[in-house]
């Protein structure tokens, strides 16, 4: 017996317990994503990133309603449908954002953060008014809810996969796009040299204007992906900011490689802790972790090599 | 039993009220305002400068329309105006018409007590109704005091309070718990629990009281007790825990959108809360909306009011509430203990024969509603609601069947003894 469980029960707990702290950092993943690319590459502080997801939450919700309505024989896939067109509205609205917004205030990053905070309010305050202040149900197919039995003891959340899933393919995506592509190429010299990458004949502006919207657009997806396992309600944004920022901090700004193995340290420690002790005292046992570990190295685990 | 004659005299009683009230407006409009019947004095109704007038008296409406807790505290707006409506329609209070002003408290707690200022000293509201957080409640509660004002507040909560100002009308925790934890024990033969609650002071309070009525009074166990920040959206790790212990009762204290990801895990790791007893006092029909009635069916909800209960007052206030609010609304225990707020407040205010704060204070022991939609409800000497304790059980629609009712009123008791 080790902490009053038998073996047997131990041996399944840990295969499961694993399972949550996968799905802990896939969501953890899906979340910090958005924000890695909007704040690690192009440095804008985004208050408002918790806000994109949410919209991309509403766009399912309505997603659920438009199908269940005209469309109730889809109704089982309407959720892949839901995720594209969640990404599709949180893009549109990102390139409406930066050229309204963020493209003033690339020379100044601290105020991108009161700016965007000021914008996530105004846009918590349009959800409540265009849905309401309650928070509204996601309606989901049946399959998606429930869970796959491996054996008599262990069983596997359907949703957990889900989600695993999308954040394998957005994450497969992301670093295609920045590290294999001409226009991630664009984007990474444009962060690091803007004048030299304007020099060359990069369209600078597009280029920033592009990727503040793909951030956000992942954003959207995190959201569409999170009705899944959490709420939808004009506030619910504020659930996911702190621990977005803490996961993309903790990484090292500027290194995709760093928001994942933050991710993955961070969701294994929270959820292995939280199994023998509780889940407030993993959150604290957690975040002072981070805290110790951020004064030794300030840069975060991963450190993107550049010449100031 | 006599609750059903119990029941039934109220609502007629209600509805002769509305129905001469309704037809005494139009006449009394008609009238000089002399020759009305029966209207005292504002000069004798108001001796401490509170704004009323000969045909109005205003009142205060202090909630979150903004910020995190409109999601909760919409509802009670919604039910105070009601609330307001119907009685202004049946005659107003003492005569007199009442005009509501309301004030954001925009889900911050200095907010609530600037705003409850506001509506005390510049407003001179006769009475406010509002807050919802017990944060909220304990930021405005020196300025109730201090400008002697009065409060109808509407949560139900963790107890541990008393004013002489405050009204509170919906149940302090060892109301609600008890009975539904009495209840669990009887019926399903539970010997294990397990207490889950967001971490704040209503549902380490109200797991306090749990936890000693099952070790103390009932000689049972608790297999584990815990605890997750405001706003947690993982509850993986202590599902895995629970089917580990495999506890009879899951007693779960969870709020927000916290409530919303805990019952999605839930269902998705396979608990089904049809085999599983899971017991909660957080989770009203608002709350299903968000939580959606598919993850959620089967578990058991412990508190006084559910949209559905079956009595006369209750089958005329849902569908008031619908025409004013829209079909789709839903009705929770808060909603209903707002509606209670200004209804208690008319009654107390004819008893005292004055809108007085001190003579309405004085009063309100002893003040009986018979048009409660819970049923029958009495304030008490220390300004708690005697009213029943039920447990419902929630259906894939996202309401409650009502499956028990304690026989009689419970006694509020907001410092227990033995409980703290």
């Amino acid at each position: 017996m080790i902490f009053g469980y038998s073996f047997g029960d131990l041996g399944s707990i840990l295969a499961m317990q694993g399972f949550a702290g996968l799905i802990l950092f896939s969501v953890y993943v899906l979340m910090a994503l958005g924000l890695a690319v909007i704040f690690g590459q192009m440095g804008v502080i985004n208050m408002a990133h918790g806000e994109f997801m949410i919209l991309g939450a509403y766009v399912t919700y309505l997603c659920s309603h438009l199908f269940t309505a005209y469309l109730p024989g889809l109704f089982a896939i309407y959720f892949f449908v839901a995720v594209l067109l969640a990404f599709a509205a949180a893009f549109a609205l990102g390139l409406l954002v930066e050229w309204a917004m963020i493209r003033h205030l690339y020379r100044r990053p601290l105020d991108t953060l009161l700016a965007t905070w000021g914008l996530s309010l105004v846009l918590q305050q349009l959800y409540r008014s265009i849905f309401g202040a309650r928070e509204v149900g996601v309606e989901l197919p049946d399959w998606m809810m429930g869970s796959q039995h491996l054996t008599d003891t262990i069983e596997v959340p359907i949703n957990g996969l889900l989600v695993m899933g999308l954040t394998t393919i957005i994450t497969i995506g992301v670093f295609l796009l920045i590290y294999r592509s001409n226009w991630g190429k664009r984007i990474r010299a444009v962060m690091q040299n803007r004048t030299m990458a304007a020099a060359v004949g990069i369209d600078t502006e597009f280029v920033d204007r592009v990727t503040f919207g793909v951030g956000c657009g992942i954003a959207g997806v995190a959201g569409s992906a999170f009705t899944m396992i959490g709420s939808t309600s004009p506030t619910a944004g504020q659930l996911y900011i702190v621990d977005t920022f803490l996961v993309v901090v903790f990484g090292g700004a500027a290194s995709l490689l760093g928001t994942i193995a933050s991710a993955f340290s961070i969701s294994q420690t929270q959820s292995t802790i939280e199994f023998f002790l509780s889940g407030s005292m993993a959150k604290v046992l957690t975040l002072l972790a981070v805290v110790g570990i951020l004064m030794l190295r300030p840069q975060g685990l991963f450190v993107l090599k550049v010449r100031r | 039993m006599t609750g059903h004659s119990d029941d039934r005299a109220p609502a007629s009683a209600l509805r002769r009220r509305l129905l001469q009230g309704m037809a005494a407006l139009p006449a009394a409009a008609l009238l000089p305002r002399a020759a009305r019947a029966d209207k005292p004095a504002t000069a004798a109704v108001n001796t401490t400068g509170l704004a009323v007038t000969d045909d109005t008296v205003t009142v205060g409406i202090l909630h979150s329309v903004t910020g995190t807790m409109a999601i909760s505290e919409t509802g009670s707006v919604e039910a105070e105006k009601l609330a307001i409506d119907q009685i202004n329609a049946a005659g107003g209070v003492l005569g007199r018409q009442i005009k509501f002003i309301q004030e954001d408290g925009a889900s911050d707690w200095p907010t609530f007590a600037e705003k409850a200022k506001k509506l005390l000293v510049n407003d001179k509201c006769a009475s406010v109704f509002g807050c919802w957080t017990s944060a909220s409640r304990k930021a405005v509660l020196p300025v109730f005091e201090q400008y002697n004002g009065m409060l109808y507040y509407p949560t139900f909560y963790e107890g541990l309070e008393q004013s002489k100002n405050v009204i509170y009308t919906g149940q302090e925790a060892t109301q609600q718990i008890l009975a539904g934890l009495d209840w669990i024990i009887k019926e399903k033969g539970a010997k294990t629990f397990y207490l889950l609650g967001s971490d704040y002071i209503w549902p380490r309070t109200s797991n306090k009281i749990a936890r000693k009525h099952i070790v103390d009074k009932h000689g049972l166990e608790v297999v584990g007790e815990e605890y997750f920040p405001l706003g947690n959206t993982q509850f993986n790790s202590v599902i895995n825990k629970m089917k580990l212990k495999k506890p009879d009762v899951i007693y779960a204290i969870i709020v927000g959108g916290s409530n919303v990801a805990f019952y999605k895990q839930l269902k998705a790791a396979g608990i089904d809360l049809s085999k599983q007893n899971l017991m909660t006092i957080s989770v009203t029909e608002d709350e299903i909306l968000g939580i959606g009635g598919e993850n959620i069916a089967g578990a058991y909800a412990c508190m006084k009011y559910f949209q559905s209960l079956d009595n006369p007052n209750n089958k005329l206030f849902v569908p008031a509430f619908k025409k004013m609010w829209g079909q789709n609304v839903v009705i929770g225990d808060v909603t209903q203990a707002a509606y209670l707020g200004p209804w208690l407040w008319k009654l107390t205010a004819e008893k005292a024969g004055s809108f007085d704060v001190d003579k309405i204070a004085a009063a309100s022991p002893g003040v009986e509603f018979k048009g409660a939609p819970e049923g029958y409800v009495r304030i008490h000497e220390n300004h708690h609601l005697w009213s029943k304790t039920r447990v419902g059980r929630a259906r894939t629609d996202g309401q409650y069947d009502v499956i028990y009712e304690t026989a009689g009123l419970m006694e509020p008791n907001p410092f227990p003894k033995g409980y703290q």
